[in-house]
């Protein structure tokens, strides 16, 4: 445990970087979920082709490919950014595709007589999405979901390869001077392993609590 | 209220709807019967366009239904609609069921909805299901919850899609009493049904729909006792004999 405890501040400004990333990130991408799912779902047949491209895109490339292609080919275009903002960013925009694929399998899951009903009573489609169809689908969704943010919060490692310093990247800066791979990777694990049982936690509870009588 | 000029529906290849023309004067109750995929549910659906008319015009309180957008939601505000199937919204109560429209689409407040919606789920006879969910409702309890969610819109006609058609045998009579009390106030209704006692007792007009046309239209006492085409006449003795 030495390695580990002589270093807590590294480790622990690598943690609140990942926290802060993990955070960030999700909540971006819900809010493109949300977005493509209300595309996808819509009646414009031009959205909905965007929306399904959008998703094809980001679910064929991978995470890695995209950090490194946003981190080293924005600059040379002109759109400089932060390291940590960028890498926020381009992990929105890749995880809001599967949150648009659960939500919209959750939307698919909701009978087509709740929208029908909802628009009969005048309604536009934006709202009968917003008060009736969505709030249904989030909650047959909130076990996919939470999956999501746990697969997120390991895919925020991935920033270590483009210079960001999260917990990764600090645990690989401390065993390069302490040379004790084991009881340091196996630390930076078990922090990734308990934001994970929590929110698997979380996420257990919600779906208890949103569960709705059909 | 209600003109249809020349509809015609296609799903795929399959016509559903032949040039139907209709008028539905201010209070009437026309009744739509015939057979299953008669076309008489879409053309239900179409009068505030669930479904789009591919050919052919339908007028609402002399305005043409609009394509899309917020022009339709208007329209559809206007034009009540209760399903086979109640479509109740699962995760609200019945209350809030009755209260969203009001309060959404014509921007009443939630104190003036929710006295109104106690009001109208008194005048369905389910005031103390208030604030259960709809899932613990009975059928019949659950179709009058759609027809008082309708009747909140203040609309001008009302929409009746086989209404009873998910019943109960023993829940259809408390449904149809609602229906009944409605056309008694005068209320413009549109309902599409199996019922043909409610037909006989309580419509101004049937009208006999088959393979997608309107085969024969008229007052209830002559339809039923002495139909003029021998497809209404033949479909009356399969459904009167039992």
């Amino acid at each position: 445990m030495s390695p580990i405890l002589d270093h807590l501040p590294e480790f622990w400004q690598g943690l609140l970087v990942t926290l802060e990333l993990t955070a960030a990130s999700f909540a971006g991408a819900v809010v493109v979920g949300l977005a493509i799912t209300a595309m996808r779902v819509g009646p414009v047949p031009v959205l909905r082709a965007i929306g399904t491209g959008y998703v094809e895109t980001f679910q064929n490339l991978p995470l890695l490919v995209l950090l490194v292609l946003a981190v080293f080919g924005l600059p040379e275009i002109g759109i400089k950014a932060g390291l940590l903002a960028t890498s926020m960013v381009v992990i929105a925009l890749y995880e809001g595709a599967y949150i648009a694929e659960a939500l919209r399998s959750g939307v698919n899951a909701i009978a087509k007589g709740q929208g029908e009903a909802a628009r009969a009573l005048g309604l536009t489609f934006g709202q009968s999405l917003r008060h009736v169809v969505l709030p249904q689908a989030l909650r047959t969704v909130v076990q996919p979901i939470g999956n999501i943010f746990i697969a997120l919060t390991m895919n925020t490692s991935l920033v270590a390869a483009v210079g960001v310093v999260d917990l990764t990247a600090a645990a690989n800066r401390v065993n390069l001077v302490e040379a004790q791979p084991i009881p340091i990777f196996v630390g930076a694990g078990l922090a990734y392993a308990a934001v994970a049982a929590v929110a698997g936690l979380v996420t257990g509870r919600l779906e208890r609590r949103l569960a709705v009588a059909r | 209220m209600i003109r249809v000029r020349g509809l015609s529906k296609w799903f795929g290849d399959h016509q559903v709807l032949h040039g139907v023309d209709l008028d539905v004067a201010r209070g009437e109750v026309v009744v739509v019967i015939g057979p299953s995929g008669s076309g008489k549910s879409t053309l239900c659906r179409c009068l505030n366009r669930l479904e789009a008319a591919d050919v052919g015009e339908i007028h609402v309180d002399g305005v043409p239904v609009p394509a899309e957008g917020r022009a339709l939601a208007r329209l559809r505000a206007d034009v009540g609609m209760v399903f086979q199937s109640f479509n109740l919204f699962q995760h609200k109560t019945v209350l809030e069921n009755v209260m969203l429209a009001p309060t959404r689409v014509r921007g009443v407040s939630r104190a003036e909805a929710a006295r109104e919606a106690r009001r109208l789920l008194e005048r369905v006879g389910i005031a103390e299901q208030a604030d259960k969910l709809p899932a613990l409702l009975s059928g019949g309890q659950q179709q009058r919850a759609a027809i008082a969610r309708a009747l909140a819109m203040r609309p001008k006609v009302m929409l009746f899609d086989e209404p009873t058609s998910a019943l109960d045998p023993e829940m259809v009579g408390e449904v149809l009493d609602v229906m009944a009390g409605l056309a008694a106030d005068g209320m413009t209704m549109v309902v599409v049904t199996h019922e043909m006692g409610f037909a006989r007792r309580v419509a101004d007009r049937v009208v006999f729909m088959d393979g997608g046309r309107i085969v024969e239209a008229g007052e209830p006492n002559a339809f039923f006792d002495a139909p003029s085409t021998d497809r209404a006449r033949d479909f009356l003795a399969k459904v009167l004999t039992h």
